[in-house]
This record gives structure tokens, sequence and C-alpha cells, in this order.
């Protein structure tokens, strides 16, 4: 079975169904008696809602219902939830407004859900929206968060002022500020870390049904895990109770975080179809997952590096804005924060660490997680930080990260983290080789005669992932514990049902976890179905973001498999009638120690079920098992990524000449699966670094709405990767994995921009660094090049 | 999209007849513009005239020494032509470089050249090539088609139905791409013909396409890269936004048009 097992580069069970349209999103779901809803959203970014008048919309054709906020309100519908409290440095808890469904009183972006139409046809229902009448007394906006805190600016809600959410910090002030007394050096730099709209392939979308039968809801929806959609929208939102709403999260085409949230689309939806009694469908349009799906990133921080004559790092500060949007999206408060600068210390030994962050209202789209989530931001300021001050101080940016790296493990940062394993020279020596980097030079010479400007940039980043010891996130704020389940449900002829509360869209958990199954119990891939997604056969589950899949999803599935082993040794033992602790499991069969009696996994299954062999006293008939892991640490991906690029200082077209990767994972269960987790998560960081665009103007008007304007990457605007691997194992959980999907996203920005820079000569770029960015910076060069 | 009657006439004059039947009528080519717009709700037609089962309006053609294209050839059709390629390569390269696959396989020139986006490739190829263009009543110069941004001389009831392109000594389109669209930013073509050179700017014009007359006189003085240098397009009547302010677009109107040359 090694051929199937962990390790091996199975090709993805599931890709035949996607690549061939017979996935199952939510779009493709229609119940009987199907209605559509569309929902009216503000065009204006700031406004108090004087009056609405729906009648007109009421009376428009096929339409079954019109509702606005006072609806939900007098449903006694609750608002949506932030899971995550965040305490500011004075200790007061974080200043969060009402997060209503459908607004009540006031509109805060563009794109705010003001009311809902349902009727018979997805035209008729827009056909109405149209017609809605809206009074809005207009606010002045606040879009940029450099500002949004000053005084004089409107105020968005009543309960935060000065639009300040909180104002927090970790590590140790006062030994910061005394190491950077004391520096030899300090590199100092101001880095706006854009935002982005994440753009899954598949658009948001849901079903609310309501059987009045049997007083149940279920909701169809593209969640990343929906066993918390139901949580929340059962105990905090007030739908109905956990035993009357089932959720299905079934195909979902891409997720990168921003359909771990509970939003308002599906609140109404669920909670409408019993209102009108239909079944009521939403499917997002592109622009309105661009206006309405909870945007990454938007930071603007001061950060600075203390080093020593020696070069040997000090400490390091940092001074966040983070702008969170209009309301507190599901998980926003914990992004900044716990999610960012825990990070700080990337794979250096730095003594001191102080990181103060403010979260801060806007008028503009919330702002969640999204692919790296906080550690992206973390990993471009740590090492944009280590580039330039290894320039600063005329060191080579490789050495001088040598110099700084963490040696022994397990080692505690200042800020949190407790790194279990790690070898960070060997990817960089790894890296180094791989891309050439004694060759530089040469390249930058041969470049510079085509008139070119050429640039290589690092990026040595680590991540936390598998997310997270429940006791640990716990003290830090979070709502829930974040451990996964797991079932496993042997049939009597011996083919396997893993029930999961990780949720793949995308990731391939079919596949990866129908081979972890295989090793651990003997069985081919097809013998194995991955169950996931729906409420109804998983009971619960903390679904799939940060990375936590494998380390977290799978490390349950490894614990019921080993309880599955010890329960088939019991039957087995009494088949063979062998004592119970001679009974050895091998390669999918049940020796008999010490004597020539074996059953294989199928026969021992069976006669579980048949329970004619063993006495029920002493063993229960069947074969399932259940687990509930909780980590006891993060995982610790790190790596090494080198960017190499060419410049075409005429128009500013940058071109990725070459991108060297070298990711340590730990054990991977996949390597082609890896691979691809990193070449998408590379793109995605090439598209933050150079290419998405997130601008709004003075009036909270998002102008880059649509692909005509905001960029994602293509294929052509990507090299071809040269993509290796370390190994160190992880120590803490059963499988020696760390997790993957994030690692290419975190680590890309900072190596492209520090490509850019170094072949522009200096350090004047803001991400992303489009054509026009690029050719206004190669100016400057030009001239401090004449000037020299 | 709203509901909308279709038809589907098979004849130019069938084409006519159901355009005067019916005021305010689209006319459906390709529909790479107007059927996402009618899906945006941005443009809501009672009638849409879908030109596609009209033969007559498709292909192309050597004629009376130049090149005849139907209004209705696609990109793809154009940049795979043995003719085109023989007689204006520059223009099959161009077509090839339009939009994605799909968007070439079901995009027209006449749909191009009628809809006159500012961003829009051929309308630069056009001018550029001083083609002509005939409609169901007239004939049109390009020096007079193209009025402005989303504006031609096409009257109501109107019908493109072919563009006849001279042939050159020398005709090449150098674009840069917005990098989101993939639109040109700037795209200049440069036609070197019997009357002199021309060069016709898109993307960069706040009324569309235009003519750079200095450029003009430049190359045809001198039709090397070199005559360009110390030339710039004023940049007061240069668009600007979010990928590109005025000076940059300026900028790259003379980047490419000396790529343009360079071939």
């Amino acid at each position: 079975m090694t051929d199937q097992g962990i390790g091996a580069s199975v090709k993805r069970v599931e890709d035949l169904r996607f690549i061939t349209g017979k996935g199952q999103y939510v779009d493709d779901i229609n119940r009987h008696g199907q209605t559509y809803a569309v929902f009216a959203r503000s065009p204006v970014a700031h406004a108090t809602i004087k009056n609405i008048d729906v009648s007109e919309a009421l009376a428009s054709p096929g339409v079954l219902g019109v509702y606005t906020g006072a609806d939900l309100a007098a449903d006694k519908i609750g608002g949506l939830i932030c899971g995550w409290m965040i305490h500011s440095k004075d200790g007061s808890p974080m200043k969060a407004g009402a997060h209503p469904a459908l607004a009540q009183g006031k509109v805060r972006y563009v794109g705010d859900h003001v009311a809902v139409v349902i009727a018979e046809t997805l035209d008729q229902a827009k056909d109405a929206a149209g017609l809605i009448q809206v009074d809005y007394g207009e606010l002045p906006a606040v879009v940029d968060v450099g500002s949004a805190q000053a005084a004089g600016k409107a105020q968005i809600h009543d309960e935060a002022p000065n639009n300040t959410v909180y104002q927090w910090h970790l590590g140790d002030k006062d030994a910061t500020d005394a190491a950077f007394a004391k520096a030899a050096h300090v590199t100092k730099l101001d880095i706006v870390n854009n935002r982005l709209v994440p753009n899954a392939m598949e658009p948001r979308a849901a079903i609310g049904d309501f059987d009045p039968g049997q007083d149940q809801f279920t909701l169809y929806t593209t969640s990343q895990n929906p066993h918390v959609a139901r949580l929340v929208l059962s105990a905090f939102i007030g739908i109905a109770p956990e035993h009357k709403l089932r959720v299905i999260a079934p195909d979902v085409g891409g997720g990168f975080g921003s359909k771990i949230f509970i939003y308002a689309e599906e609140t109404v939806c669920i909670w409408a179809s019993k209102k009108v009694g239909r079944p009521v469908k939403w499917v997002a349009e592109r622009t309105e997952a661009f206006l309405a799906d909870a945007h990454g990133r938007d930071h603007v921080t001061t950060a600075e590096l203390a080093l020593d004559a020696s070069g040997k790092i000090l400490a390091l500060r940092a001074n966040t804005k983070a702008n969170l949007g209009a309301y507190l999206s599901t998980f926003a408060s914990s992004v900044p924060t716990y999610l960012y600068a825990p990070l700080l210390s990337g794979q250096y030994d730095i003594p001191a660490i102080y990181c103060e962050v403010d979260g801060v209202y806007t008028t503009t789209t919330p702002v969640d997680a999204y692919r790296g989530a906080g550690r992206p931001e973390a990993t471009f300021v740590v090492e944009r930080l280590l580039e330039v001050a290894a320039r600063q101080t005329g060191r080579d940016p490789a050495e001088f990260r040598r110099q700084n790296f963490i040696k022994s493990f397990p080692h505690q940062t200042p800020v949190i983290m407790a790194y279990d394993a790690g070898d960070y020279a060997a990817s960089l020596d790894k890296a180094l080789e791989m891309a050439d980097y004694k060759g530089l030079a040469a390249r930058k010479a041969e470049s510079a005669r085509k008139g070119k400007l050429r640039g290589l940039g690092f990026s040595a980043y680590i991540e936390a992932c598998g997310i997270a010891p429940s006791r640990a996130v716990g003290s830090l704020g979070a709502g829930v514990g974040l451990w996964e389940s797991a079932e496993i449900r042997v049939n009597p002829v011996g083919t396997i049902e893993v029930l999961t509360g990780s949720h793949s869209h995308g990731q391939g958990h079919e596949t990866t976890f129908a081979q972890v199954i295989s090793s651990k119990l003997g069985v081919p891939i097809e013998q194995v179905s991955i169950v996931h997604g729906d409420t109804d056969k998983v009971q619960m589950g903390m679904g799939t973001y940060g990375s936590r899949s494998g380390a977290v999803g799978a490390s349950a599935i490894v614990k019921a498999a080993e309880k599955i082993v010890a329960k088939g040794k019991r039957v087995a033992a009494a088949c063979m009638e062998v004592p119970e602790d001679s009974v050895d499991f091998e390669n999918g069969e049940f020796l008999g120690r010490g004597t020539n009696k074996k059953m294989t996994f199928g026969e021992v299954a069976l006669q579980a079920y048949v329970a004619h062999k063993f006495d029920p006293e002493l063993i229960e008939p069947g074969l399932k098992e259940g687990s509930f892991y909780d980590p006891k640490n993060f995982t610790f991906p790190s790596g090494v990524h080198i960017a190499e690029v060419e410049i075409d200082p005429e128009t500013g077209h940058t071109r990725i000449d070459r991108w060297t990767a070298v990711d340590d994972f730990g054990i991977l269960i996949n390597p082609m699966i890896v691979e691809g987790q990193v070449h998408g998560g590379i793109a995605q960081g090439v598209g933050q670094a150079m290419l998405e665009h997130t601008v709004y103007d003075e009036n909270g008007q998002l102008i880059t709405g649509s692909f005509m304007d905001y960029a994602m990457p293509r294929a052509d605007d990507v090299p071809s990767y040269n993509v290796s691997m370390t190994t160190t194992p992880c120590p803490s959980n059963p499988l020696g994995v760390k997790g993957c999907g994030e690692a290419g996203a975190i680590a890309a920005p900072p190596a492209l921009i520090n490509a850019i820079t170094d072949a522009l000569g200096h350090e004047e770029i803001a991400m992303p660094a489009t054509p026009q960015a690029v050719w206004r910076a190669a100016q400057k060069s030009v001239r401090k090049q004449a000037a020299e | 999209m709203q509901a909308f009657d279709y038809r589907r006439p098979g004849t130019i004059n069938e084409a006519d007849l159901a355009l005067k039947a019916a005021p305010g009528a689209r006319l459906l080519a390709g529909g790479q513009t107007l059927l996402p717009t009618m899906k945006l709700r941005l443009a809501t037609p009672d009638t849409v005239i879908d030109l596609s089962a009209i033969a007559s309006l498709k292909g192309i053609a050597r004629k009376d020494g130049g090149l005849a294209i139907g209004a209705m050839t696609t990109h793809a059709a154009v940049a795979e032509s043995a003719d085109v390629k023989g007689a204006i390569p520059g223009l099959a390269k161009l077509a090839g470089g339009i939009g994605d696959p799909q968007v070439r396989h079901r995009g027209t020139i006449g749909g191009s050249v009628a809809n006159n986006d500012p961003a829009a490739d051929y309308p630069a190829a056009v001018l550029a090539l001083g083609a002509t263009l005939n409609t169901s009543k007239r004939t049109i110069t390009a020096d007079d088609f193209f009025q402005g941004l989303f504006a031609t001389a096409l009257e109501e009831n109107e019908i493109l139905t072919e563009i006849a392109f001279p042939v050159p000594q020398s005709f090449a389109y150098a674009k840069f791409d917005q990098p989101a669209s993939r639109f040109a930013l700037v795209g200049v073509a440069v036609a070197r013909t019997s009357g002199g050179v021309r060069v016709a700017v898109t993307g960069a014009g706040q009324g569309g396409v235009f003519r750079w007359t200095d450029a003009e006189k430049a190359l045809s003085a001198n039709f090397s890269a070199a005559a360009l240098d110390g030339l710039k397009l004023d940049a007061s009547n240069v668009l600007s936004d979010v990928h590109g302010n005025a000076d940059y677009r300026a900028h790259l109107v003379g980047i490419m048009a000396r790529r343009a040359v360079a071939g």
C-alpha cells in the first residue's frame, strides 16, 4: 500500500469531477419551489437611513417579500458576531459596533446590505430591488486608515470613539526601548501592506430551506467551516437551535479565508426561507464579491530593527494601524493582533520585540483573514527590515540572515511562540545553490548591457500553522476551541468512511486524508471515502483555515485510526484465539505473533459486525471510532524563497526571471499536492506584490471593483517555479506535518519587493509594484545613477 | 439580464428592416461588450439583432490591391488568415493579441471598430492604415469614422459591413497591456504608406483613438526610432486612471511608437 500512503504523489481523486464539470457547488443545487434573493446595497459609503420605501418593490411582479433590518429586529434575529475578544493595553475590551445583517438606521460602506427582495425569479428580484427607495442622509466617508482616528473625523460607530476598536500591544516595551537605545544601527521603514480582494473562483452562495413539517432549517452555503456557521447562526444569531439547523457546505470553489466568515447573506436567506415558506437562493455576482466578501491585509506600519556593531539583531519595534473596515467580521479582531505580532520574530533570535496595533474602523468593506492572515503582514515587516538593514550596513543579505537565525530548538520568542523544530540554514543553503546566487553579479551585468535592471530578493519566512491549542487560544481571547474531530466508520466488508470536521475547498483532502488511512490501516485509497461539509453527517468540527487540516484534522484521523486498530486487534485475537497482546497489525493484516494465524483488515471488519466469535460482555460489536484531537502547540513551517526580477526601466514592466522556493513543511503526505499549494501561494503573493490594487476614492467608492481594474495574477505573470523541500519533522503532532497552504502567499511579497528594490537601487516603492509605480521608481534610479 | 426580443436576420437587407422596425434595437456582433453590459443591466435594449447569420458580413478577401475584411470576421480568423499575414502581417499579429482565445473566437473586427472603445486595438490599426469603412449606406474614411469615446460616424439604422485596408509598405503595432483588463494601456500603430507615415494611438486619448501628427512628420522625414528622440506627446489630453496617469501614458506612447517603428 505504500505507493498510495503517506509520501506518495497520488493524483487527486476529486479532480475528475472538478475538471469535467461534475462538481456539486451551491449554485448547482436547486430545491423544489426555490425562490431568489437579491440584496439592495448601499451606493454610498456612510449615511443615515432616513427612510426606506419598499412599497413599489413589493408590488413588483413575482415578489414574495421585501425585508429590511426592522424585520430582522422584529423577529429577534441577532447581528453578526466577531468571535475573538481583544483587550486594549489599558485592559478595556475592544469597542465593537453592532453588525446587523440588514442595516439598521445607518449604512457604513458601499455594498452594505440595506434590504432583500425575494421573488419567483432572479430577474424579478433584480427588477424589484431597483425599485426600493432609500432616503440617505450622507455623512463623510472615512477611507484612509492613517487618519481615521484623528479628531474631527466622522464617527462610524457610536460605540467606538475615534473609530478605534482597540489599542493593543504585545511584548516588552521597556526592554525593547533599552535595546534600541544602545543599538549601533537602526533601520526604520514605513510599510503599507495593501488591501486585497479575495476573489475565490466560486463566488459566495447560499440556499435557505425551511421544512415546516419537521420545523427544520437546512442551509447550503459556501463555507470553509459549516459547523462554526451552524454554531454562530444558532447560538448567537438565533435562527434555530442547533438540532433544528443543518448546514451543508458541498463542493466549494476556493476560500482563501473569505468563506470562513458568517455573512449577512446566508443569515438572511435561511431566515427568509421561513418567512416566505419557500427555499431562498442567493448567488453572488462578481461585483457583489468585490464589495461584500471580507477583504484582506490593509496595514500601515512603522517598523524598526536595532543591530549591534557586529550585525546581531538586538530588538524589533513595530507600530501598526490595521484597517478593519466598517464592521468587525467573524475573526477580524484576531488577524492583526494574535495572528500577526507573535510572528514578528521570524526565523531570528531577537531578544526584545514590542508591537503596538490599533484596530481601526473605516467606511470600507470589512477586513478579515485572507490566505496567511496576519502572518504575511508580519513576514513582510521582518523580511523587509532584514533586507534593508543588510543593505544599509553593507552586509550580504543571506549571511546577515544566517548570522541571526535561531539555531537551537525549542526556542521561546519574546512574543508568545515557542518554536519546536526547524533548520533554517539548511533551507538557505539549498536555496542559494538552486538560485545560483554566485552567478547573480554576472546576470546583473548582462541585464545592464540590455538596458535592464536586475535584482534579487530573499524571504526567510516562518508561519504558525495548525491553529491551535484550544487552551492557548482561549487564554488569548478566542471564543472557540480549535481542535478537530474525526470519525472512522469501517463497513462490514472493510471499506471505510472517514468523517472529518475539516473542509476541503480545493486542498485535496479527499486524496490526502485517504492516503493517511491507507498508511495507517493498510487499505487502498479506493476503499476510502472522505465525508465532510455536512453537519448532519459530521457531528462537529472546526473547519479549514490557517493551514490546519493536515496538522490538526489529519492528526484526529490518525488518533481515530489508532483506536480502530486497537479494537480490530481485540476482535482478531478473539477470532484467532490468541491473546490480545500478541496481535500485531502490519500492512493491513492482523497477525498472531509467534503463530501462522492472520486475518485481513476486511475479515476482521466482517467479524466485528457478524459478532459470532467474541463475548459481547467483553467486546462491543461494530467497528467505528472517533477522536477529538487538540494540538499541543502550533506548527512552524518555514523556508527561504529567492525571487529574481528584471525590470524594463522604459516601461516599468517587471519580469520575474527566477523563483526559488525551499520550504520545510515537515513530513509531506502528498508531495505533488504540497508543491501545488506552494505554486498557488506564490502566485497569490505575486498578485499582492505586483498586481492587486484595491483602491477607494475619497468618497469610499471602490474604484477597482471588477477584473477590468483589479489585476489578478495570470499564468504569464509568474515564472516556472523552482521548488524544493527540506524536512525537519514536526514533533508536536503524530504525523510530523506542519502545513503548507499559506506559505507561498506569506513568503512571496517580501521576496519580490526585496528583488525589485535591489534592482532599483533604492527602497522607495510600495505594494503593489505596478508597472506605473516601478517606472516612476526607476526614473529615480536613473537619476540616482546619473548623480553618482 | 432583462428580457428582450431577439432577431437573427439572414441578409443585410433583413437586418435593415429589423432595425427600422425596432427603434433602439442593438446590433449584436461578437457580443464581447454588449452582452456583459446587458448582464450588468447597463444596457437594456428591447430588441437585439444578431448579425451572425449574415454570411456576406464574414470573410477576408484581397480586393483592389488591398484587403477587405467583413465586419463579422472574428479576431481569430484575421489572426490566422494567410491573406492578412501576406498583405499586412502586423494586422494579423494585432488581431492575435486581442484578449484571450475565447474573446478572439467570438469578438469581431466590426464589433470592435463600431464600439470604438478607447482602449481597443483595432481602431488604432484602422486609423493608422487609413482604412475605408463600408456600411449598409455609404463609405466612410477612417479619419472621419472615429468621433470620440465610444462614438463613431455610424448613424441610427446603419450597419458596418466591411473594412477595406490599403496595403502599406510596413505596419506594426506595439502595445503595453493594462495589467488587469489586458486592454491597451497604450497601443501605437505605425503605418508606412505611399502618402507618408501615419501613427495612431489607442488607450491614451481622452477622446479615444487619435493620430500623433508630430510623430508622423518626424517619421515621414526619417523612418527610424531615432527620429522620435526628443519628441514628447502633450499629456494634457491624455487619459489618467489608476493604472496610468497622463504623464506615464504619454511617455509610453513614445516608447511604444519607437518599438513599433523598430518592428
